[in-house]
């Protein structure tokens, strides 16, 4: 791709925590500098990797919005902080006295595509759980409800709206493979899903690749932290509603939250932050967990849950609330060694 | 000045300038989200979501000290492998968190402009120039290597829900060991070849500003990144910049069996023990209401104030005993009492060079404290105790983040968090002044900074505030 002309990306940050970066820099194969390059993106400024500083950025800033440096691409990293009582003092761009999201509404207007990066820029995220104390908002969506500081009419040159790079942290390659396809030109309308996530991503569940599947087809369930077992029916896992490729993709070599031995928390969904319920616990009517795997029939999953529950084996039942492999899988009867 | 970046977040510097030198500094956090008036009626155990979220760079720190805050609710005990597990995902942060620093957020400022005709401004720059130099390249791929650790033992990095107030959620098998193993030796290899130009060994057994002045004559800077870093920071004397007042604190890192592997402990002319019932925040000049007089963190209130006249930051001002602290690798391994810090900070005090120096250190120290803790894993034993949590009580975590020390402190009542407080490290080196007029430590570590010919603003700004290894959305969060 090195006949393309080169895209220029402008990254700025706000309401967020700098972790969708900092994930980003995990990128392997390549790594992240040599993967713009490939895709021909010129990082105009970026908060973690450029020299500029200071004055050097504000005329930058002011160069694109007098239209004398092109904006292919603005990436958000963190929420669009619009407190206190809309003002947006909570986050006044340093160096230049104004809010910054005054900054990211101008650029905006003159940018070829603006991407979220991360569930902060897409709807709020954690950044705006509780009451949300800094007033914050997504560009697009302000939470489930769409607007946000860009509001839902929003479109860029192109047509699409802003695309929601959703996830606490975002995985690197889901933004790498996102700004390739934009680079190439090939990301339409129908790449995205209802709330704005490239599809490639968000239309997988977490609960594919799962390790923990046996378990879960027999409702072997975990208890307490550091058991084996599914830990859907009692430690709050969503992984069966959650949209994303975690399982099947991985973190940081061969990580993922399944992984890890806790719980999805749904983070690439608006108002993951707000479960109304304790995280790492699974609410229940009459025993049943609240919610259930997406797509399935209610009642079906109750009648498959109690025979598998009647058929769980030994061995998976004793592994389920186990911190190591208590019983291995055992030989069929006359299986030859 | 601003904004600053690689920094980890938004900052701005306020220069007052006569001549040639910095009179005086005000340093401003500009952006205030508000995860305590967040945690406030949440479950406990949630702040374990919520608080790595503070932020991306020192996440599992957040972690650690919530888990712990939530242990001393409980009193759950933890299990050895618990202590060696969460060692090693701390320590992975924290190493990989330095190394960041030093190729991304503090070197690249050598290839500025301003020293173009500087004798060593050609070979530093190709090697360290902000995107296209060629350390960074390598770093990352040594770093992402290194944090598969992550992927094996936290699921994911950053924002892992894999530290607990008992230990950890995921338990290590022997295979799994042997991969901590061979990741490790990985990484020890990239840290020889290409950071240090010698042994691990070799370089935590510098044991004095002589012993390194002479590593340094017998490694030419085209050795490795550290020679050339010492080189350069001789010729521009970077022992001479970014003083503060030389009292530092730390709250000792790296549990093991209920001792620390680096010191919990003050200095400032001697050890100390710390009292952490001495800390206090003070918001006579932050955008913060409704307090009347510092607070210790237990008895704290965070409530924003936009209105405030006299304030010039979010950020609180926290003092230890009424008093300004520094904190992070340099103010730890003074208090541990490393004999090359102690001899480095006799002689020159905390500065530029030294807070760089022991940052480096540090990333050799710790490796080879990686390494023991893998080799001491049992898989077969527990890495995880629970305990339940009670309706009422209080809680403390203190740890050690990268760039220094992190507090939590917690109370809850009816099961539910009355108030949740937080002190970072950055808060401390960043903070404004307070109600007596004493500036915060980079305040005060600004004041004397000379300008170069021509200058508007000043490179040694730059590469004092980024001595430090600021991070600004911990700072106020």
């Amino acid at each position: 791709m090195s006949d393309q002309p080169s895209l220029n990306l402008l990254w700025l940050q706000s309401g967020g925590c700098g972790g969708c970066t900092l994930s980003l820099l995990c990128a392997e194969g390549p790594d992240l500098f040599t993967l713009l390059e490939s895709a021909g993106i010129h990082v105009l400024w970026h908060p973690s990797l450029s020299e500029a500083s200071g004055s050097e950025l504000i005329e930058l800033l002011q160069s694109i919005l007098d239209g004398e440096v092109r904006l292919d691409l603005l990436c958000l990293e963190g929420s669009v902080v619009c407190g206190p009582n809309g003002s947006g003092k909570f986050h006044r761009f340093a160096g230049t006295g104004q809010p910054m999201m005054q900054w990211i509404e101008r650029l905006a207007k003159v940018a070829g595509h603006v991407i979220a990066v991360g569930s902060c820029a897409a709807y709020g995220g954690i950044t705006a759980a509780g009451n949300n104390p800094s007033e914050s908002c997504g560009l697009q969506y302000d939470e489930h409800e769409k607007g946000g500081l860009l509001g839902e009419g929003y479109s860029d040159e192109s047509g699409l709206p802003v695309i929601n790079i959703a996830g606490c942290p975002v995985h690197p390659n889901w933004v790498s493979e996102t700004l390739v396809q934009l680079a190439c030109g090939e990301l339409q309308q129908q790449h995205l899903d209802h709330v704005g996530r490239p599809r490639s991503y968000a239309d997988h569940l977490v609960h594919h690749g799962c390790p923990r599947n046996e378990y879960y087809e027999y409702k072997a369930s975990a208890e307490k932290s550091s058991d084996l077992g599914c830990m859907m029916e009692h430690m709050g896992c969503l992984g069966t509603q959650a949209h994303a490729d975690c399982n099947t993709r991985l973190w940081n070599g061969e990580g993922s939250c399944l992984r890890g031995g806790y719980a999805c928390i749904n983070c690439t969904a608006p108002g993951f932050e707000e479960p109304g319920h304790p995280f790492t616990e699974t609410p229940k009517i009459a025993g049943i967990p609240v919610g259930l795997p997406t797509d399935m029939p209610k009642a079906w999953f109750v009648a498959l849950a109690s025979l598998a529950k009647a058929a769980t084996p030994k061995r998976l039942k004793e592994n389920a609330v186990a911190d190591h492999i208590r019983v291995p899988p055992s030989r069929k009867p006359g299986e030859k060694t | 000045m601003g904004p600053f970046n690689r920094v980890e977040g938004d900052l701005e510097v306020e220069l007052e300038i006569e001549s040639d030198q910095v009179v005086s500094a005000r340093v401003s956090s500009s952006l205030y989200r508000g995860f305590e008036q967040i945690l406030q009626g949440k479950e406990p155990a949630d702040a374990l979501v919520y608080t790595p979220r503070i932020c991306g760079i020192c996440s599992v720190s957040q972690s650690v000290a919530a888990a712990r805050a939530l242990a001393e609710l409980t009193g759950v005990s933890m299990p050895r492998n618990g202590d060696r597990a969460i060692n090693l995902i701390l320590a992975n942060e924290n190493v990989a968190d330095h190394l960041t620093h030093f190729y991304l957020f503090f070197m690249p400022d050598f290839a500025r402009e301003t020293y173009r005709s500087e004798p060593w401004y050609e070979s530093i720059a190709n090697r360290f120039r902000a995107q296209t130099g060629s350390a960074a390249r390598e770093m990352l791929a040594a770093r992402a290597q290194f944090m598969h650790l992550m992927g094996l033992m936290a699921g994911k990095w950053p924002h892992s829900l894999a530290i607990q107030p008992g230990g950890v959620s995921r338990s290590i098998e022997m295979q799994e060991k042997a991969r901590l193993q061979a990741i490790l030796f990985g990484f020890r290899r990239y840290l020889e070849s290409q950071l240090f130009g010698d042994s691990l060994e070799n370089i935590v057994s510098l044991d004095s500003a002589d012993a390194l002045q002479a590593w340094s004559a017998a490694h030419s800077p085209d050795r490795s990144d550290f020679s050339a870093f010492l080189e350069v920071a001789g010729l521009l004397e970077l022992h001479q910049l970014g003083q503060a007042e030389d009292r530092f604190m730390s709250y000792g890192a790296y549990r093991l069996n209920d001792s620390d592997s680096f010191a919990q402990g003050v200095w400032e002319t001697e050890f100390e023990p710390l009292d952490s019932t001495l800390i206090t925040e003070d918001i006579s000049h932050s955008w913060m209401g409704y307090q009347t007089a510092p607070k210790h963190p237990f008895e704290g209130v965070t409530l924003p104030d936009a209105e405030i006249e006299q304030a010039y930051s979010w950020c609180k001002a926290p003092r230890l005993d009424g008093k300004v602290v520094e904190v992070g690798a340099l103010a730890r391994q003074q208090v541990d009492g490393h004999p090359l810090i102690r001899d480095l900070v006799s002689q020159s005090g905390g500065n530029v060079r030294n807070r760089v120096i022991a940052r480096l250190l540090e990333i050799a120290r710790v490796t080879l404290l990686m390494e023991s803790w893998v080799r001491e894993i049992q898989p077969k034993a527990p890495f995880c105790d629970h305990a339940a949590m009670p309706l009422e009580a209080q809680g403390a975590g203190l740890v050690e983040a990268a760039r220094g020390s992190l507090g939590h402190w917690i109370k809850i009542r009816n099961g539910r968090i009355l108030n949740y407080q937080i002190v970072a490290p950055t808060t401390w080196n960043f903070s404004p002044r307070d109600a007596e007029g004493q500036p915060g430590a980079l305040e005060l570590a600004l004041q004397g900074a000379k300008l170069r010919a021509g200058e508007q603003e000043p490179v040694s700004v730059q590469h004092i505030v980024r001595s430090f290894d600021p991070c600004m959305v911990c700072t106020v969060h």
